[in-house]
C-alpha cells in the first residue's frame, strides 16, 4: 500500500503474512489455519445445526396413551437425557413440539396457538398413529384426522404407541434432518 | 334372560319390593345380574332422593348414567342410572324413557353432585336436557358443534375431516 503523508503503516507488516491485500477488510489466517488447513474451521450453519440438534428442548405435547412412551422415554431405562433432550413446559423456550395422543377438535385451537407462540428454529415430531392420520379413529366425530391438518409436521414416529426405541429413532431422524438442512448446497 | 343373582342382589329385590310401594310407577324386575326398576322421568327425583336416604338402602354412590337410543324403535330415549350401595353392597340400574322429540328430564344433580358431568355429557351427546342442572356447557365437543353424535341418526359417512 502506498505512504499516505507517512503516516500509513504498511498492512503486511501489522497484519501479518498471511495478509492478501485487495479482498476487502480480511484478517489474516490464524496460526492454526496456516498450518492445518480447514482442520478446525466449518461453516457457522453446520456449528449451530450441532448446537441446536444435540440440545432439543421438546414441549412435550402429551394427550393421551403415547404420552406414557413418552415419559418412558425419558426415563432411566431408555434415556434420553442422553442426548441432550429435556421436556420444557413453556413454548417460549421449547424446540421441538412432540405431539403425542388423539388430537381431538376441540384441541385444535390451543395446539395451533402453542404452535406459533415457539420461537424460530423449531420442529414438530408427530408420536403415534394418532398424531399422524387420525390412528384408530377413523372417521370419527371428534377427532383430527393427524396434526398435520393443523401444523407443519417433520418427523412421523408410527406405532399405536410407538417404542421408546422407536421414538428415540425418530428424534435421532430430526437431528439428520437438522444437520442435512444445515448443508445446503449452492 | 336372566342370570344368578348374587345374595346382595337377592336381599336388595326382597327390601325394594316392600319400599317400592310407595312410588306406584316404578316396577321392579331384573336384568342379567342387576336388578332393575322402571319408573317414570317425572318419578325420577322423588325416588332417587328417597333411595339415597332411607337407612336400608343407603345409595350414596352415583356410578354413571347413559342414554340408549331406541329412537328407531319407538321414538323413545331411555336414561339408565347406575347406582351402588356401599354400606349394603347393593347395585341398582335405574331406567326411564323419554319421548325423543323434546327429551327433558329433572336433573339429580341435587342429590349426588357425581350426576353433573354425566349429564353435561348426556346432553352432548343425544341432546337430553335435564332441569335443574346448574351448568349445561359441552364437555366433550367443540362450541359450535351441529346434531348429536351419540344418537343413531347421525351421519356417520359424511364426517368433515377438518
Amino acid at each position: 500500500m502506498s505512504d499516505n503523508d507517512g503516516q500509513f503503516i504498511s498492512e503486511a507488516k501489522f497484519l501479518g503474512e498471511g495478509y492478501r491485500s485487495g479482498l476487502g477488510n480480511n484478517p489474516a489466517d490464524s496460526v492454526f489455519n496456516r498450518v492445518l488447513p480447514n482442520a478446525l474451521t466449518a461453516k457457522s450453519d453446520e456449528l449451530f445445526a450441532l448446537a441446536r440438534k444435540s440440545s432439543l428442548w421438546t414441549l412435550s405435547f402429551g394427550l393421551a396413551c403415547c404420552a406414557i412412551e413418552m415419559i418412558s422415554t425419558h426415563m432411566s431405562h431408555h434415556d434420553l437425557d442422553r442426548f441432550g433432550v429435556v421436556t420444557w413446559p413453556s413454548p417460549r423456550q421449547a424446540d421441538v413440539m412432540i405431539v403425542a395422543g388423539t388430537v381431538v377438535k376441540k384441541m385444535a385451537d390451543p395446539i395451533k396457538l402453542l404452535y406459533e407462540q415457539m420461537p424460530e428454529p423449531k420442529w414438530v415430531i408427530a408420536m403415534g398413529a394418532c398424531a399422524t392420520n387420525g390412528g384408530p379413529y377413523y372417521k370419527s366425530y371428534s377427532v383430527v384426522m393427524g396434526v398435520d391438518h393443523l401444523i407443519p409436521v417433520d418427523v412421523y414416529i408410527p406405532g399405536c404407541p410407538p417404542r421408546p426405541e422407536a421414538l428415540m429413532h425418530g428424534i435421532m431422524q430430526l437431528q439428520e434432518k437438522i444437520t442435512m438442512d444445515s448443508k445446503k448446497l449452492p | 334372560m336372566t342370570q344368578q343373582l348374587s345374595e346382595f342382589s337377592i336381599a336388595l329385590r326382597e327390601t325394594l319390593g316392600k319400599k317400592l310401594s310407595l312410588f306406584p310407577s316404578s316396577i321392579l324386575g331384573q336384568e342379567l345380574d342387576m336388578i332393575m326398576v322402571r319408573t317414570n322421568p317425572f318419578d325420577i327425583v322423588n325416588l332417587c332422593d328417597f333411595l339415597k336416604n332411607d337407612t336400608e338402602l343407603m345409595f350414596t354412590y352415583f356410578a354413571s348414567l347413559t342414554v340408549v337410543d331406541y329412537e328407531q324403535v319407538d321414538k323413545t330415549l331411555e336414561v339408565v342410572y347406575h347406582l351402588i350401595s356401599l354400606t349394603k353392597r347393593y347395585k341398582l340400574t335405574i331406567k326411564s324413557s323419554i319421548s325423543s322429540d323434546n327429551p327433558t328430564i329433572n336433573s339429580v344433580t341435587n342429590i349426588w353432585r357425581a350426576a353433573d358431568w354425566f349429564e353435561r355429557e348426556a346432553h352432548d351427546l343425544f341432546g337430553v336436557f335435564f332441569e335443574g342442572h346448574p351448568n349445561l356447557k359441552p364437555l366433550l365437543l367443540y362450541e359450535g358443534f351441529e346434531g348429536y353424535p351419540g344418537r343413531k341418526s347421525f351421519p356417520f359417512h359424511e364426517y368433515k375431516e377438518w
